[in-house]
C-alpha cells in the first residue's frame, strides 16, 4: 500500500497570506441578472468578512440575495444571465473575481466548499455516494479509485454515518434525509477546506435532525478551524452556532452584529420585525406578528431605503436617501464593536 | 432482476403468437399466394390446385398456422416458392442488414449525441439554431428523397462512392446507406439529447459538481451526460428493431440484399413463407431489443429496480 503525502499535493500558501487579514472578505459586491424582462439587481453592495474559525450567519427572506452572494463567492453563478458589474471577493487577500477560470476551479472544493440545501437533488442520483465523495480525492489529489473509496468510507465515518463501509456503494435515494445531508457535509469537508458556505443546510430536515446536523457541522468546524458562512432564514439555528450575523434585505446588508446582541437589541426595524415574528410560548394566544407587505421586486427596488414601504417607522427621508451602514453606538456614544445598521433611525430603533 | 427477466420473457410468448398470427392472417387474407407464382397471367387451374395441395394451402387457415408454427419451432421456416429455403434467405440477408443497422446506430450515437450535447450546452446560440433547422429539414424530407439525392450526388455526379452496394455488402460500402437509414432517427436523437442536456444542465447536482471544483469536461461527461442519456438510450434501443425492419426503402435504393430487399421480394411475389418468416424474426428482434432497453434503464438509473 502506498502512503500518499497529502501535504505535497496542496500548494504552499501564497506569500502574504495569513498576515492578519480576514480569510474571506466581500467588498461592495453587486450582482445583476439580465433577463428578457429587465435587469434584476439581486445584490447591491454587500460587504462582509469571515475569519478562520469564525461563523457568520447571513439572514434574510427568500430573494434577499443571500444565496446569490454565496454563489458569487463560489463562482457558480450562471453567467450569463448573471453579471458581477462591481465588487471584490478577497480570499486570503487575493481577488477571486480577477482570477482565471482554472485558478478558481482549483479553489472550489479544495479551499472553499459549499453545502447545499436539498441534498436529494444536490447529489447526483445515478452515482453512488462513495463515487461522489471519492471524486474529490481523485480529481484534486489524483488518488486511485481504490484509495479514494477508502477515503470516502473514512469521511462517512467522520460524519457519523452508521455502517459506512457497507453503505459506501449505496445511492443517494437509499439514504434518509438527515444521512443525505451528512453526506453533503462530508463532501464539503473532504479536502478540509478553509471556508465552508452552508446554504440553508437544515431547511429540508425535520427539527430533531436539524439539531444533529447543526451540531455536527459546528463540531467539525471547531476541529478544522474553518470559517463558516451559514445562510439561513431560521433565527433559531443561528443563535446556537453563529458568532456574528448579517441581515440582508433586497441585496443589501441592513444590519450587522455579534450574535447575542442582535437578539437583545436589534438596531434595524426589519431585524426587529423578524425577531417579533418568531412564535413564542409566552405569547400564546396573542396574534403572531408579521412584517406587512412583500419583499420588493428586484427589477424595481423602491428608492431610498428598500424597506420603506413595509416599515412602520418610515419617514420622508427613507423614501429619498439610501441609508449607509451606520456604526451603532451606545446612548453615551461609545462604539458597539462590530455593530452596524443601515437605518436612518437606528438610534430610535435600538434605544427608543 | 432475474425474476423480472423471466416475467418479461414469459410476457413475450403471447405477444409473439399474437403478432405472428396477425401477420399470417393478413398475408393469407390479402390474396391468393399461388397467383403470384405464374407471373402476370392467371395460373392453370390444375397446376394451381396441385401447388395448393403441395404447400398445404387447401387446409383451413388455423391449421396452416399451427403447422407453420410447429415447423418454426423445429427451425424450419418453410420454402419460398422459388424453391429456396427461407432459412437460407435469412442467413444471407440478416448479416447484411445487421451490418447496415450497426452502421446506422453508430451514426445515431456518435453524430446524434455529439450534436445534441453541443446544442444543449449552447442553447439559443447560432450553432444551436443551425443544427435545429437542419434536423427539421432531415425529419421533414422522406428517406427515399434523401437516399436518392445522396446516391445521385455522391455516387453518380461526384463519384465519391459506388452508387450501389455489392452483394457481400462490406462495411465501407454501407457508410452512405447507413447514414441515409439513420438520418431521421439521428435528427430525433439530436433533439432528444439536446432537450435532455438543456434540462439537466440546470439541475442541482450539476451545480454541486461544479462547486466540487471538477473540470468542465468531467462535469459534462460524468454528471450531466450520464443522466441525460437515459431517454436517448430508450429511443436508440427501440430504434434497433425499427431500423432492421424498416430498411426496405434504403435497401431498395442502394440495391442491398438484406432483410428489406427479401421482404420486398416476398411481398411482390406473394411468398407467404418468406414474409411470415422474416417478420416473425423481426418481431423477436423487436421484443428482445425492448427487453434489453428496459434492463439497460436499470443499469443507467439505480433508482429503477426490478423485482
Amino acid at each position: 500500500m502506498t502512503i500518499i503525502e497529502e501535504s505535497a499535493t496542496v500548494p504552499a500558501p501564497r506569500a502574504g497570506d495569513d498576515k492578519g487579514g480576514p480569510l474571506l472578505e466581500v467588498r461592495d459586491l453587486h450582482v445583476e441578472f439580465h433577463t428578457r424582462d429587465g435587469v434584476a439587481k439581486a445584490v447591491n453592495g454587500v460587504n462582509y468578512s469571515v475569519d478562520a474559525g469564525e461563523t457568520l450567519a447571513v439572514l434574510g427572506e427568500s430573494g434577499s440575495g443571500k444565496s446569490v452572494t454565496a454563489q458569487a463567492i463560489m463562482g457558480i453563478l450562471d453567467m450569463p444571465p448573471g453579471k458581477i458589474p462591481q465588487g471584490e471577493i478577497l480570499f486570503r487577500g487575493q481577488d477571486m473575481l480577477k482570477m482565471s477560470a482554472e485558478e478558481r476551479r482549483a479553489i472550489r472544493g479544495r479551499k472553499i466548499a459549499m453545502i447545499f440545501q436539498d441534498a436529494l437533488s444536490a447529489l447526483n442520483p445515478v452515482l453512488s455516494v462513495g463515487y461522489q465523495l471519492g471524486e474529490m480525492f481523485r480529481v484534486h489529489q489524483g488518488l486511485s479509485k481504490k484509495d479514494a473509496k477508502v477515503k470516502a468510507i473514512e469521511l462517512m465515518d467522520r460524519v457519523k454515518i452508521p455502517a459506512a463501509a457497507a453503505r459506501v456503494s449505496d445511492y443517494p435515494h437509499q439514504f434518509s434525509g438527515g444521512m443525505r445531508q451528512r453526506i453533503m457535509i462530508a463532501m464539503a469537508l473532504a479536502l478540509e477546506p478553509d471556508l465552508i458556505i452552508a446554504d440553508e443546510p437544515t431547511t429540508a430536515l425535520d427539527v430533531t435532525v436539524q439539531a444533529q446536523v447543526m451540531d455536527l457541522l459546528a463540531e467539525l468546524q471547531r476541529e478544522f478551524n474553518m470559517g463558516l458562512i451559514l445562510i439561513t432564514h431560521d433565527l433559531g439555528v443561528v443563535a446556537d452556532v453563529a458568532d456574528k450575523i448579517a441581515v440582508m434585505y433586497a441585496g443589501r446588508i441592513v444590519e450587522q452584529a455579534p450574535v447575542h446582541e442582535i437578539y437583545k437589541r436589534p438596531a434595524h426595524p426589519y431585524t426587529k420585525g423578524l425577531l417579533e415574528s418568531i412564535p413564542r410560548l409566552d405569547h400564546k394566544g396573542q396574534e403572531l406578528f408579521a412584517i406587512k407587505g412583500l419583499p420588493p421586486n428586484l427589477m424595481k427596488i423602491p428608492g431610498g431605503c428598500a424597506f420603506n414601504p413595509r416599515c412602520t417607522m418610515a419617514q420622508d427621508v427613507c423614501r429619498t436617501d439610501i441609508p449607509v451602514l451606520h456604526q451603532v453606538t451606545e446612548q453615551d456614544g461609545t462604539d458597539l464593536v462590530g455593530r452596524g445598521s443601515a437605518c436612518h433611525f437606528w438610534k430610535e430603533t435600538i434605544h427608543g | 432482476m432475474g425474476r423480472y427477466v423471466i416475467r418479461r420473457l414469459l410476457q413475450m410468448i403471447p405477444v409473439f403468437f399474437g403478432a405472428t398470427l396477425l401477420i399470417f392472417l393478413m398475408v393469407n387474407v390479402m390474396g391468393d399466394p399461388i397467383a403470384g407464382l405464374c407471373g402476370d397471367k392467371a395460373c392453370d387451374p390444375s397446376t394451381a390446385a396441385q401447388l395448393k395441395k403441395e404447400f398445404g394451402l387447401d387446409k383451413p387457415v388455423w391449421q396452416q398456422y399451427l403447422t407453420y408454427m410447429g415447423n418454426v419451432f423445429t427451425g424450419d421456416f418453410g420454402t419460398a416458392f422459388n424453391g429456396q429455403k427461407v432459412t437460407e434467405l435469412m442467413s444471407a440477408a440478416f448479416p447484411v442488414t445487421i451490418r447496415l443497422t450497426i452502421v446506422a446506430i453508430l451514426f445515431e450515437i456518435v453524430i446524434g449525441i455529439s450534436l445534441g450535447v453541443v446544442t444543449g450546452l449552447r442553447r439559443g446560440r447560432p450553432v444551436d439554431t443551425v443544427v435545429l433547422m437542419l434536423t427539421l429539414v432531415v425529419i421533414a424530407i422522406p428517406v427515399f428523397v434523401t437516399g436518392l439525392l445522396l446516391q445521385l450526388l455522391l455516387g453518380v455526379e461526384w463519384g465519391v462512392v459506388k452508387p450501389t452496394v455489392q452483394p457481400e455488402a462490406p462495411f465501407n460500402e454501407l457508410l452512405i446507406p447507413g447514414l441515409v437509414l439513420a438520418s431521421v432517427s439521428l435528427a430525433y436523437v439530436t433533439r432528444l439529447t439536446r432537450t435532455s442536456i438543456a434540462e439537466n444542465a440546470r439541475a442541482d447536482y450539476v451545480r454541486t459538481a461544479i462547486a466540487k471544483g471538477l473540470p468542465r469536461r468531467r462535469v459534462i461527461t460524468r454528471h450531466l451526460l450520464r443522466n441525460s442519456l437515459i431517454p436517448v438510450v430508450t429511443f436508440i434501443g427501440t430504434d434497433v428493431g425499427a431500423l432492421m425492419g424498416g430498411a426496405i426503402v434504403t435497401e431498395r435504393i442502394f440495391n442491398i440484399h438484406g432483410v428489406g430487399y427479401q421482404l420486398y421480394q416476398g411481398i411482390l411475389r406473394q411468398s407467404t413463407q418468406t414474409v411470415v418468416g422474416f417478420v416473425t424474426v423481426l418481431v423477436l428482434v423487436f421484443l428482445i431489443a425492448n427487453l434489453i432497453v428496459d434492463l439497460l434503464y436499470a443499469v443507467l438509473d439505480p433508482r429503477i429496480r426490478y423485482a
